[in-house]
């Protein structure tokens, strides 16, 4: 939002505000703050260990990527006011659907993909009409749905095939059209050109010598740059946007001007909904197979994510990009301390700091721009 | 002159509860109408059912003659009735032009790519509240940053841009001090001067005597007749409001200080 306003329309009364602080004022600050922090730290202590070198930016990309695909669909339904609890269990309940459905029941697997995301959705349609309905809170019955979809994950799991993995997705993707999307990776000839232009490491050795290292882009990267993209586009310069935050801001006020504040929370929760199944596919298609367990603790991970990013735990206010930049604290942080070899436990440690600060920093900067007190 | 809103002995039952037992109330053009009531009157009830948040159990609303029935605050508001609520009317997180257009956002640009015109909501934004003599930092500047009397004149500025016709201001000036409830007054004369009805709800007599052309009391459910300006004084309406007797012997103890 820019703000040129007529010099005829200047007050004397108000004080200027330098370019610059208004700049840094901005809901994203303490992310883009973390984010410089975390590079910076890990720069030092593992510099030389190859986490700056093609790999390993491949490396902590893809797993930044994981957590922004969830951490936008949390986002959006967190400034409309809600939580989302079940999106971990959404990720494993959607992929064992997909796998049963076209490794066990014989369903071509583009159906099977497209059947699961329905049903998500749908789920996450209902996820949100239980909410509004009852006007319970979306912590109590997302936190239902939690056990509700572990539960029914592994039980169908061993239903239908005695184990709670289930391979065998690989050998459908194959030949499948719509499998790519989420399993394929992009830009191959830009990696094979940067490989002979000596730009990035190849393979010296093996039946692969002379490729390049990394053979192109996951579709699971493009699928959260394409949703973070959308998110911010859909919350900052659309109508459904303002409504977004009307909604989380005060459900009643926003209803007395006719916001329609049960399409939209209830939207939101479908959103998530997709988010987790873009999650789910993606990983499916990257192991060829789909586990019971996936997605643990994701819900989660991908609130820490968006909280990290700025937003406001009560609605109302909050960032997709700062949602994003939260993702890849997580993804560097995680990866990053693997890379320097230190003890793995020490990343809760580290995380559980970074949560604390950059949420003291956010709720200082909410304040000078909201005029909370 | 005709009225614009006509409430027609209108009753509304919760429950076992009677919260309304036949009230009758107008609203003309270019005039500010008070209702009074003391809490538990009745009050926000009657208005809620008058911007369509309710549906009156019995009797009937009049749109300039019209006799017709509000399904939604949607269409209350599309007939012209637009309401700012006490502590509802704005969202503190968000900007003041965010607030001025949500639930009415300019879009410009084709479907599926349809963007809500920032540039245009901000533009405005800053006119109209200069208008209402508010001058912003910014039309990006928080609502939470205004004071109270500022957020209720943004809401008014809000109204009246979306053309209403009919103005319910509940109980506008109970949380501000003695410059910002002078302020919220001269906006309702203003208002009133571009020929809007302007229905203000309050229990504070010397605030309605302020600017009110005609003033109609609610006790317990009721209303007690309504009167013409110069026609009261703030004794008489303290008297209806409070039911009459109890508050005469409470009143001489005190000394006449309430």
């Amino acid at each position: 939002m820019t703000d040129v306003i007529p010099d005829a329309l200047k007050d004397e009364r108000i004080k200027p505000v330098s370019p610059l602080r208004r700049a840094l004022i901005r809901p994203e600050l303490g992310g883009i703050c973390g984010t410089i922090l975390v590079f910076l730290l890990f720069a030092v202590i593992a510099g030389d260990s190859g986490m700056f070198a093609a790999e390993g930016v491949m490396n902590w990309t893809v797993v930044s990527a994981q957590f922004m695909v969830i951490a936008v669909g949390a986002c959006l339904l967190m400034i409309a006011g809600e939580f989302d609890l079940s999106t971990g269990s959404m990720i494993g309940f959607s992929g064992v659907m997909m796998a049963i459905l076209s490794v066990h029941l014989g369903v071509p697997l583009w159906l099977a993909i497209i059947a699961t995301f329905a049903f998500c959705i749908l789920l996450g349609g209902v996820n949100g009409w239980l909410v509004i309905r009852t006007g319970l809170p979306s912590f109590i019955v997302t936190l239902a749905f939690l056990y509700i979809l572990r539960g029914l994950t592994i039980w169908s799991s061993i239903y239908f095939t005695r184990q709670t993995i289930i391979g065998g997705v690989a050998e459908k993707a194959a030949a499948d059209w719509l499998a790519p999307i989420f399993g394929g990776k992009v830009l191959g000839r830009l990696f094979t050109w940067m490989g002979e232009a000596g730009w990035i490491a190849t393979f010296t050795r093996g039946n692969r010598a002379g490729q390049p290292v990394i053979d192109g882009i996951p579709m699971l990267v493009v699928w959260a740059i394409v949703l973070v993209i959308f998110g911010h586009w859909l919350l900052t310069r659309t109508k459904f946007g303002n409504w977004i935050f009307a909604a989380g801001g005060d459900a009643l006020a926003a209803r007395y001007v006719g916001v329609p504040v049960n399409r939209v929370k209830i939207l939101m929760f479908m959103f998530s909904a997709f988010c987790a199944c873009v999650f789910a596919t993606c990983q499916v298609m990257e192991f060829g197979s789909a586990a019971a367990d996936r997605g643990l603790l994701k819900e989660f991970e991908a609130i820490i994510c968006v909280v990290i990013g700025g937003a406001l735990l009560t609605g109302g206010y909050g960032s997709v990009i700062g949602a994003a930049l939260g993702a890849i604290i997580f993804g560097v942080v995680q990866q990053g301390l693997f890379f320097a070899n230190a003890e793995s436990s020490l990343f809760r440690v580290f995380l559980g700091v970074i949560l604390l600060t950059a949420v003291i920093m956010n709720t200082y900067i909410r304040r000078i721009i909201t005029g909370e007190r | 002159m005709s009225a614009i809103v006509e409430m027609r002995n209108i009753t509304k039952h919760f429950g076992h509860v009677i919260a309304l037992a036949g009230v009758s109330f107008d609203v003309k053009a270019g005039e500010c109408h008070c209702l009074l009531g003391d809490n538990g009157a009745g009050k926000s009830t009657f208005i809620k059912i008058m911007s369509g948040v309710y549906k009156p159990s019995g009797g009937e609303v009049l749109v300039e003659g019209t006799p017709t029935l509000f399904q939604s605050p949607r269409d209350a508001m599309a007939a012209g009735i637009a309401t700012v609520y006490q502590d509802l009317a704005m969202i503190p997180l968000m900007s003041v032009s965010r607030n001025f257009w949500m639930g009415r956002e300019p879009e410009r640009g084709v479907w599926p790519f349809r963007t809500f015109d920032t540039a245009k909501a901000d533009d405005i934004t800053v006119k109209e509240m200069r208008k209402m003599g508010i001058s912003l930092r910014g039309p990006d500047q928080a609502v939470g940053t205004l004071s109270g009397g500022e957020r209720q004149t943004v809401a008014i500025a809000r109204a009246v841009y979306f053309g209403a016709k009919v103005l319910i201001l509940d109980e506008p000036t109970s949380a501000l001090g003695v410059r910002q409830t002078a302020n919220v007054l001269s906006t309702i004369d203003r208002v009133r001067k571009q020929g809007i009805g302007v229905v203000f709800i309050t229990h504070n007599v010397r605030h309605a005597l302020a600017v009110g052309d005609r003033f109609t009391v609610l006790n317990r459910g009721q209303t007690l007749g309504t009167a013409e300006r110069g026609t009261v004084d703030a004794a008489a309406l303290q008297d209806m409001m409070a039911g009459g007797q109890e508050l005469a012997l409470l009143e001489a103890s005190l000394g006449g200080t309430i």
